[in-house]
């Protein structure tokens, strides 16, 4: 297949310790007739890119929401850095989901606050004072390609800018995982790509990236781990697949 | 900075839905008043139990045609009761002298009473005023006694009165506490509504919960503060309205309100207000933001 962005990277060197786990989880909502999540067990080796895909409704999110804790396993264990979720203390959680990064469709900015604010904001709600702010802030946006636009207001950047002050914002803080829900989602062809060169370049910093897509252009390029999920059950998982 | 940054927050909260926040300061002031003039009412009554139970005595009226010797064992009954504190003899002479002065501004009316017409008595004080009814069951057998009056009885009709009052202010308090509590609520969903999406932002990056819900609890507990401040002044004026001027009358029976029991009330008002506000708005937070 033709590879005109140049994503297709060979698997850098990984770590042998899992840094997510998935141990036989069931997870059935409140009322739902099937689980969402049936019986899934998978291992993610730290600093690997791996793209969870399949249909909607199928449990792609679930899997997200298990990772940040936001809902509970009706069975099996959530493991993320040799830790289980499940056993965190309710009031440790916001600390435990600084070692997460998140990146969603619709960026969650807010827009009462310019780019840089944004960012900072972000560092200073975890007790990060404003000098560490200055230092790191522009640093990271320089990182993701926003040098020169830290004070637009997010109605003044295009979605693609918009998504990478989202991603400047979860990775400030250096997190051992980069979760992306649909990153691309809202993103035209070419922005998308270039997100998903922004979040190799994350990836190769030695961060985690797991990513939920829809969208099988990019998944083909950056041939990286497919982790194909049907009706709640992993039918696929290739270490350099396509999107099938 | 974290700090700064909370108490921004607070300012801006109470001032974003300034008529919501106006009605549950004063809601919360109405209530703490109420609560406030119940409390000192209850001490006042308490004060003037001390007070004049110290003072009460039981009268025992003699009969008109009491004998010598019915006097003297009556007397002797009374010296020799163990719940007896002291007591006094007073003659048909002494009851009209004192009726008289009782009474000098209506000069036609001790007109009308002449020196036989007042019994002989004998004032009593008890050791324990509790002790009443049984002093008076020993006592009311014996010959030559016509009544015995406690005084005690009359001043429980009073001590009624102002237990009702006190109750009645507190049911008062109470039901502006619950609206009080409801306006809290609401102002602190609408609060944490027009604040959703840093919320969410927050909990994303794993701000931690205290420093989540700090500025609306503390936006409550400013409101429930000014509340009793403006309850507290509130009472203070009362007091030196209703007692110190209009009531000055009254102040004959009942015993002064101590300043110092009003300034007591601060601090109590103030501690009733912030922490029933601060609940009310952790526990709508545990609703409206589930962490």
């Amino acid at each position: 297949m033709a590879d005109p962005a140049g994503l297709a990277f060979s698997l850098h060197r990984v770590d042998s310790v899992p840094v997510i786990q998935l141990e036989n989880v069931t997870k059935t909502y409140p009322k739902a007739s099937r689980p969402s999540l049936d019986d899934v067990s998978v291992g993610i080796e730290k600093g690997e890119f791996v793209f969870f895909i399949g249909p909607s409704g199928s449990g792609k999110s679930t899997i997200i929401k298990l990772l940040l804790h936001e809902v509970s396993p009706t069975q099996g264990k959530v493991m993320v850095n040799a830790k289980d979720v499940t056993s965190i203390r309710s009031w440790k959680i916001p600390h435990f989901r600084r070692s997460i990064g998140c990146v969603f469709q619709d960026f969650r900015l807010l827009p009462n606050r310019t780019a840089y604010e944004n960012v900072a904001f972000a560092l200073e709600v975890i007790g990060k004072t404003k000098a560490v702010s200055r230092r790191v802030v522009p640093e990271v946006l320089e990182l993701v390609g926003l040098g020169g636009k830290e004070h637009r207001y997010p109605h003044e950047l295009s979605g693609g800018e918009q998504q990478r002050v989202a991603v400047a914002r979860a990775f400030v803080n250096r997190p051992l995982i980069l979760l992306a829900d649909e990153p691309t989602g809202n993103l035209d062809p070419d922005t998308s790509i270039e997100i998903m060169r922004l979040l190799d370049r994350i990836n190769r910093t030695g961060t985690t990236v797991v990513m939920v897509t829809h969208d099988s252009n990019i998944v083909n390029q950056m041939r990286r781990r497919v982790i194909e999920i049907e009706s709640g059950r992993i039918v696929r998982d290739q270490a350099r697949g396509v999107y099938g | 900075m974290r700090l700064k940054y909370v108490l921004n927050e607070v300012l801006v909260g109470l001032w974003r839905n300034v008529t919501m926040t106006v009605a549950m300061i004063i809601t919360m002031s109405v209530s703490l008043t109420m609560l406030g003039a119940s409390v000192l009412l209850y001490m006042q009554v308490d004060q003037m139990k001390n007070y004049y139970y110290g003072e009460i005595e039981v009268s025992i009226f003699l009969r008109t045609d009491v004998t010598e010797a019915q006097r003297t064992a009556i007397d002797s009954a009374i010296s020799s009761n163990p719940l007896v504190a002291g007591k006094t003899y007073e003659t048909r002479e002494e009851a009209l002298k004192r009726f008289q002065e009782l009474w000098k501004d209506s000069p036609e009316f001790v007109k009308s009473v002449g020196p036989n017409s007042l019994p002989e008595s004998f004032r009593v004080k008890l050791k324990n005023p509790e002790t009443y009814k049984t002093f008076t069951d020993q006592m009311s057998p014996m010959e030559g006694i016509q009544d015995i009056i406690d005084q005690r009885a009359l001043l429980d009709k009073v001590f009624n009165i102002f237990n009702a009052i006190q109750v009645g202010a507190l049911v008062v308090a109470g039901v502006m506490a619950l609206a009080a509590l409801l306006l809290v609520g609401n102002t602190i969903q609408v609060a944490a509504y027009s604040k959703r999406r840093e919320v969410a932002v927050m909990k994303l990056v794993g701000a931690s919960n205290w420093f989540i819900q700090a500025p609306f609890v503390l936006e409550a507990v400013v409101a429930g503060l000014i509340g009793a401040v403006l309850g507290f002044v509130a009472l203070f004026v009362s007091k030196i309205v209703l007692f110190d001027n209009k009531l000055q009358a009254l102040t004959n029976i009942l015993t002064p309100i101590d300043n110092g029991n009003v300034w007591l009330m601060l601090p109590l008002l103030a501690g009733v207000g912030a922490l029933v506000s601060a609940v009310t708005a952790w526990v709508t937070l545990r609703f409206y933001l589930k962490v």
